[in-house]
């Protein structure tokens, strides 16, 4: 190959990289939520493949994303806790929650010639984790209980060590069912426990569960249902029994979708519809509402927009709980208020 | 150098000489202070930064945190008490259960052990030491675990249970739990530096003592005696091992932030709850008390070098007695 070959074919390489630049708007990167990073790796690369657009996303935590989009280094962040009020304050301008799917968190236990389902009232799993009932043959246990006999076993209540949205969504719960738990622990990624041992991770909780007689703790639906440990049954607002699955964690989104329109943030813990797992929460990816760029800002609002209609399909062979239509319509409506230097972006899907 | 006879020649040719030595001496020189200073810096590096990073928190809380027993994400109170007994204690049982086998084991390869079997052992204990931690703490949690829970805890709790240090359930988990699978992973290198330090004392002391009518364990005590300070020093790395382990001890201790006398009851270190709660912190002062946590840890370990250092200066200063009067 001669130079003038060489530099001709420069060119039209050059040539080809600025057209392609400017036809499809680049790449975006986000950054923050483990949790739900199996199903944002999956649409990623979907995405890519149907738009042609890159989506750099590093899973390194809910917090770290949030610092991430308080610093602007990246287009989106993601987290399984909504921010909170103070949160949103300190941020530099104003960010809009967008929750993509549902996630349900059980309760896993070992109760070795236990051959039944172990039923819990909300009391009851706020009572264990409280450290107020420390035997499986407490009368109150056996009252939820009728016609099985527990064994005498002490219960071990077995909790996550390190700070996930997951403790988010169980510790929202208990605050939403008892007082007591809400004054004196609250909710959050990490809380104060007041009894019971931690684990490091899903497999860190699941692994002492296992390895425990006795033990009860609590772990991502996914996981539970993949190491098939058994599962108690949980009371919910309605007074039913529900078996945990993705569609009662939907059912569950689906009675929270009034208090979701009115803000977002909102957790959907304790739902009121009758088929509803109580223990359930959203994930979110967390955007500012005015980015300067207008290819960036275009380019955002159609993944986002492809996140909430298209990318769902993607969720339940991944073990997540998808979006009732209700919360859709919530999304789209967050969607239009998204503006770049001021100035409404034209209706991504008609 | 030497210095002395001055001949006609080389009044010329020295200086000439000793210009170009000089200059490579002192860009030598200058090369070897700059990686000392590296050191140095990045050392202070981290303090600096641990120290700016932990000003939130250092100014919310004072030295209350050192002694506060409280440490809630949720109501943004943070102390760091728990942690620092947690890391005190669990190195503690470590050092106490390592150092007697340790230092033991290395007498044995030194000074009795027949070649075939010192070299097995040796090597045996190597491969202990480039275990990476993780694979103690799965070993610590599906195995000693639970032979924790049913064999030994019980018996403690059966036998020992009017103390306080052994009341409670038997999980597995728990304080006494990170402190014995600590101390399998510094026994290494208690075993090894003491070994070498053994190995390299004069025989002469040996067989003098010998020579003398003692024994040979009284002639093993001799020789002991006068590797203290390097078996000390053994020993100091150990323990900052032990103090700054974080995976195992994760995996193993139970991670809750309660003080308790027993050590069955679980714990935390300030390593277990930085790794265990870093990534998620999201409130401004909640990240800054786990920076000032590492500030503590880091200072911990600061103290425990220095008093270990005026240790060996103490046992150097014994030995030397001990020389004297022989």
């Amino acid at each position: 190959m001669n130079p003038r070959t060489l530099t001709r074919a420069a060119a039209s390489l050059a040539a080809l990289v600025l057209v392609a630049g400017a036809a499809h708007a680049q790449s975006l990167t986000g950054a923050g939520a483990t949790f739900p990073y199996p199903l944002y790796s999956k649409w990623f690369d979907a995405y890519h493949e149907k738009k042609g657009v890159a989506i750099n996303y590093q899973a390194i935590g809910s917090g770290a994303g949030i610092q991430q989009v308080k610093a602007g280094t990246v287009d989106f962040g993601a987290s399984d806790a909504a921010l909170s009020d103070a949160q949103l304050k300190d941020m530099p301008r104003r960010v809009l929650h967008v929750p993509t799917v549902a996630g349900a968190v059980v309760l896993a236990y070992n109760l070795p010639g236990f051959d039944g389902t172990v039923h819990l009232t909300p009391e009851l799993v706020a009572g264990i984790y409280m450290g107020r009932i420390t035997t499986w043959n407490d009368k109150r246990i056996a009252a939820a209980n009728p016609g099985v006999a527990l064994p005498a076993a002490p219960i071990l209540a077995v909790h996550r060590s390190d700070g996930s949205g997951t403790t988010n969504i169980f510790t929202s719960y208990l605050a939403a069912v008892s007082g007591e738990w809400k004054d004196l622990v609250g909710a959050g990624t990490s809380v104060s426990w007041p009894s019971g041992v931690g684990g490091k991770g899903n497999d860190g909780v699941a692994g002492v569960v296992k390895q425990t007689p006795g033990a009860v703790g609590y772990v991502e639906l996914a996981y539970a249902k993949q190491n098939q440990l058994p599962i108690a049954l949980v009371r919910n607002r309605a007074g039913k029994y529900v078996e945990p699955s993705l569609a009662s964690t939907s059912a569950a989104v689906d009675g929270a979708a009034a208090m979701l329109a009115k803000d977002v943030r909102t957790p959907i813990v304790n739902s009121p519809a009758p088929e509803a797992w109580p223990i359930s929460g959203l994930t979110f990816l967390l955007v500012y509402q005015d980015i300067k760029d207008p290819t960036r800002a275009r380019t955002l609002a159609d993944f986002l927009d492809w996140a909430i209609h298209d990318g769902q399909e993607y969720a339940e062979a991944l073990e997540y709980a998808k979006l009732p239509a209700t919360v859709v319509k919530v999304n789209e409506g967050t969607l239009r208020l998204l503006t770049s230097g001021g100035r409404k972006l034209a209706a991504a899907r008609e | 150098m030497s210095s002395g006879v001055v001949t006609p020649w080389s009044a010329s040719a020295r200086p000439i000489a000793r210009r170009g030595r000089v200059r490579s001496d002192d860009v030598y020189r200058a090369l070897l202070q700059l990686l000392g200073a590296v050191v140095l810096g990045i050392a202070l590096l981290i303090v600096v930064e641990c120290a700016r990073g932990a000003q939130p928190a250092v100014r919310a809380f004072g030295w209350g945190f050192l002694v506060g027993t409280d440490w809630d994400p949720v109501a943004e109170r943070f102390g760091a008490l728990p942690y620092v007994w947690g890391t005190l204690v669990t190195s503690a049982i470590a050092m106490l259960l390592a150092v007697p086998i340790g230092v033991g084991a290395a007498a044995y390869l030194a000074e009795l052990a027949p070649r075939m079997v010192g070299e097995v052992v040796s090597f045996v204990i190597e491969l202990l030491a480039s275990i990476p931690s993780i694979v103690y703490g799965v070993w610590g949690m599906f195995a000693l675990a639970p032979w924790l829970r049913s064999i030994l805890e019980p018996w403690l709790i059966s036998h020992l249970g009017f103390l306080p240090l052994f009341q409670g359930f038997p999980f597995g988990l728990g304080i006494l739990n990170a402190g014995i699978v600590l101390a399998i992973m510094v026994v290494p290198t208690v075993t090894s530096i003491s070994r070498e330090i053994l190995r390299s004392m004069p025989r002469t002391l040996n067989e003098a003592a010998l020579a003398l009518g003692a024994t040979r364990s009284e002639a093993l005590a001799v020789t002991l005696d006068a590797a203290r300070p390097g078996i000390l020093g053994a020993v100091v790395l150990a323990l900052g091992r032990a103090l700054g382990e974080t995976m195992a001890v994760t995996m193993v201790i139970g991670n809750s932030n309660r003080i308790s006398a027993s050590l069955l009851a679980p714990g935390a270190t300030m390593a277990s709850v930085i790794a265990n709660e870093f990534t998620e912190a999201t409130g401004k002062l909640y990240l800054s008390a786990l920076i000032e946590i590492a500030l503590v840890l880091f200072v911990l370990t600061l103290i425990v070098n220095a008093l270990a250092r005026l240790l060996v200066i103490w046992a150097v200063g014994g030995r030397r007695d001990v020389a004297g009067a022989a």
